[in-house]
């Protein structure tokens, strides 16, 4: 990979413990945004901010509709609305069908990003107990980006990835402690 | 879903379709939403071609008019974000109903599980009978769906959790009779609504109102059509009056926000000046 634009991570049940592990390595200076989609009640967003922001001198901040993206920053899908990444670089927020039975579903998160950034964008799918994600990172390796995986082997809940891995031309398989500096790598 | 199957320019191009066939305006929406509903819909339909895909919109009626239907986005509930509910119920319509006469704008209604979440409140509120609530879509078939005042019997248990969340105290079930698969709600819900087609982007404005609601529609636009509407609801609002919008979007940024107070943390707004 040339240069990354944005490293995007969806995740599901057992995600966040991952999330919460793999910040704290997170270099302060990378040269790109980070966008976290995950699964989660309706109605529990600045918690899920908070908490993460206690793991990394990075910004965090949950996405608002129109905003810019910027490097160096980590951003939070809102909980009940899809989170889309427009051309011009900006997110677009989407309070339409769920898809596979979640919203924000990661599939549509990374669809719109593999469009935007097509061969700069790397993907990473880590636990969770449904599919959503895995027609995502086919459509990532479709635009030329990089599709990355948790390895099922360390996941809480091990049926994402591992039916990402099924489907899809995985480049990458991370445990959990290889995450960190896989990302750092990037910049 | 294949992404691929509609690129980019065949987007415009169905868009400037839109506006010299039929005066359609949808060049200020936001792009990826947009091309994921029309992908969408062309993987629904399994239409074979691109030209055969846009030969039907400009040609047959029908199909176009569940083109526009199944682009915008239709997906609404009954006392969605019951916090809210609460602040309109305990807050601005108390305050409004100090006045002769409310005249309300819910624009954007689609289905209409808002407009009648609105009647409940107001109704509760013994306001309904001085009330006027004018529920707009530029959508005629979801207005005809909402005339109708039935919603899926399957809803019923999450809208009556909302309902309770949101500060109601009666047994949601009395609002409805139950119909099969359907909950057909009271009649009287209904009496003072006035379902009408209008489109945010076309439109001017037809009325003053004290009170505009217009959640989780500005979300679908780009900067420049959200401010030109927002304008709009400046022009149909009175002085005093409140702006109610969707829990992420927000009216800083633009022209109007001077004039308006945030109340609390709800995304309401008062025109003070």
């Amino acid at each position: 990979m040339e240069k990354c634009d944005a490293f995007i991570i969806g995740g599901s049940a057992g995600s966040l413990e991952v999330l919460l592990k793999v910040l704290p390595r997170i270099n302060s200076e990378i040269t790109f945004p980070i966008i976290i989609v995950i699964h989660r009640k309706h109605g529990s967003d600045s918690l899920l901010a908070e908490l993460l922001s206690g793991r990394t001198s990075l910004p965090v901040k949950e996405v608002d509709e129109k905003e810019q993206i910027l490097p160096g920053t980590i951003y939070i899908a809102p909980s009940d609305y899809h989170l889309l990444i427009e051309q011009d670089h900006t997110f677009s927020l989407d309070y339409s069908e769920k898809v596979n039975y979640s919203r924000p579903s990661i599939d549509v998160t990374f669809q719109t990003a593999a469009e935007v950034y097509k061969a700069n964008l790397v993907c990473l799918l880590l636990s969770g107990s449904n599919s959503d994600g895995v027609s995502g990172l086919k459509s990532v390796k479709l635009w030329g980006g990089v599709a990355a995986i948790q390895n099922p082997e360390t996941a809480q809940v091990s049926y994402m990835p591992a039916q990402a891995m099924l489907h899809v031309k995985i480049d990458q398989i991370l445990n959990i402690e290889e995450i960190g500096g896989f990302l750092n790598l990037l910049s | 879903m294949e992404t691929n199957v509609i690129n980019d320019e065949q987007v415009e191009i169905l868009l400037s379709d839109l506006l010299e066939q039929y005066g359609y305006d949808f060049t200020g929406y936001s792009r990826a939403s947009l091309k994921r509903r029309i992908v969408r819909l062309y993987g629904l339909d399994k239409a074979l071609s691109f030209a055969e895909f846009r030969y039907k919109i400009n040609n047959d009626h029908t199909y176009f008019k569940r083109f526009v239907e199944q682009i915008t986005v239709n997906v609404t509930e009954m006392f969605r974000d019951p916090v809210f509910f609460k602040t309109l119920r305990e807050e601005v319509l108390p305050k409004l109903g100090t006045y002769p006469f409310i005249r309300i704008w819910l624009a954007g209604c689609s289905t209409g599980e808002e407009a009648y979440s609105i009647s409940i409140i107001l109704k509760e509120l013994n306001l309904l009978h001085k009330s006027l609530i004018y529920a707009t879509d530029l959508n005629p078939t979801v207005l005809e769906k909402a005339a109708q005042s039935m919603f899926a019997m399957s809803q019923m248990k999450q809208y009556s959790e909302n309902y309770i969340l949101s500060g109601g105290k009666k047994d949601f079930s009395s609002y409805y009779t139950a119909n099969y698969s359907l909950a057909k709600f009271n009649e009287d819900l209904k009496s003072k609504i006035i379902f009408s087609t209008h489109n945010l982007v076309s439109d001017y404005s037809f009325n003053e109102f004290q009170l505009i609601l217009c959640r989780n529609v500005l979300i679908y636009f780009d900067r420049e059509l959200q401010f030109k509407v927002l304008n709009l609801f400046d022009e149909s609002l009175e002085e005093l009056g409140y702006l109610a919008l969707g829990t992420k979007e927000t009216i800083n940024f633009s022209q109007i926000a001077g004039k308006y107070k945030r109340l609390q943390t709800e995304k309401i707004w008062r025109k003070v000046e």
